[in-house]
């Protein structure tokens, strides 16, 4: 931990560098967002950016995970990720159910390979 | 304030979870334990923790890891824009949307956008301010559990919490989904993705969502096009 201080000081520093290098991407966020047109062109573009940027973490996490998670096959991460979803799809897209079904369906092809 | 209890269901596991993680990773970094779960309140945002707790690792300066964590919140802008329509109001307090925008992470903004949504338009702020304040709580003690159990839970248990986080984000990108745009933006982020990834690790869901989300945008637009 060499370039964080210990004590307040090092609290400290983590805060402002929240508040100046984190924060403001937010804050730039209410600003051009207040008086954006639902309907417009700009705000399509922007949610489908928003949108295909979280589809793009979802595969990210399925197959290139960090840890623990990454030392499992990718053919069981990937298996599993569809059983998720098919238990989605049919119990009328229940999203407890289907998260549920996928991290039981990881544990269980886990296990089956030993 | 009913958004408080209901981010205390799958989102409130799956934030937990992930907390737990970023607090076994900052454990195993070499960090304390009061910084590490401060970073769970002041960024708020697990991209941008695990980068900074990594270029602490690496012996980084102060500023290479300023600028790590500004690239990703970048991604927040985008997020932050989307939810506006629906929590801006006449009658809205300016410190409500500064609060809101500290809340816009990837778990808060998929509860929201599927959510906000269906209701009256006056209780979209309190209701957003509800799961974020419940969200920020789930992550600060996942972190405080994680650094304190690293190494003591077996590994396929972390795993499955940890897979947990991408299955919910695709069931709530399929819930929030309403027109055909929607799902081009979904599968074309889905495609894109690996690729981006592969390519420039790193800007990946920058690019992803830039080009993913521009393609999705041609189609709606020409679909709109041809209906004129």
């Amino acid at each position: 931990m060499s370039a964080l201080p210990d004590g307040l000081w090092g609290y400290l520093i983590l805060l402002g560098m929240a508040l100046a290098f984190h924060e403001p991407w937010r804050w730039a966020g209410i600003v051009l967002g207040r008086d954006i047109d639902v309907h417009g062109p700009v705000f399509a573009w922007v949610r489908s950016v928003a949108t295909a940027l979280v589809a793009g973490l979802v595969m990210r996490l399925v197959l290139f995970p960090a840890g623990a998670l990454g030392t499992l096959p990718p053919g069981i991460r990937v298996g599993a990720f569809a059983t998720g979803i098919a238990v989605f799809f049919l119990t009328r897209r229940s999203l407890a159910k289907g998260v549920l079904a996928g991290a039981a369906a990881l544990i269980a092809g886990a296990m089956a390979i030993g | 304030m009913q958004g408080l209890t209901i981010a205390f269901q799958i989102p409130a596991l799956i934030l937990g979870a992930t907390g737990a993680g970023f607090g076994a990773l900052a454990h195993d970094a070499g960090m304390k334990f009061g910084p590490t779960a401060f970073l769970s309140v002041v960024l708020y945002a697990t991209p941008a923790q695990v980068v900074l707790v990594d270029q602490f690792a690496r012996g980084a300066s102060l500023l290479g890891g300023a600028f790590a964590i500004c690239l990703t919140a970048i991604r927040l802008l985008p997020m932050m824009v989307t939810l506006m329509p629906y929590l801006r109001g006449p009658d809205v307090p300016r410190w409500q949307y500064v609060f809101a925008a500290h809340y816009i992470a990837i778990t808060g903004w998929t509860e929201a956008y599927r959510r906000l949504p269906l209701l009256p338009p006056r209780l979209r702020m309190p209701h957003f301010l509800g799961i974020g304040t419940a969200l920020m709580c789930c992550l600060t003690l996942g972190t405080m559990a994680g650094y304190e159990l690293a190494g003591v839970v077996p590994p396929l248990l972390t795993s499955a919490l940890l897979f947990m986080t991408p299955l919910y984000f695709i069931m709530s990108l399929i819930l929030g989904a309403k027109q055909a745009v929607d799902w081009v933006a979904l599968l074309a982020g889905l495609v894109v993705g690996p690729i981006c990834y592969l390519a420039a690790p790193g800007f990946d869901l920058l690019l992803t969502g830039l080009m993913g989300g521009t393609i999705a945008f041609w189609f709606g637009h020409g679909r709109e096009g041809r209906r004129l």
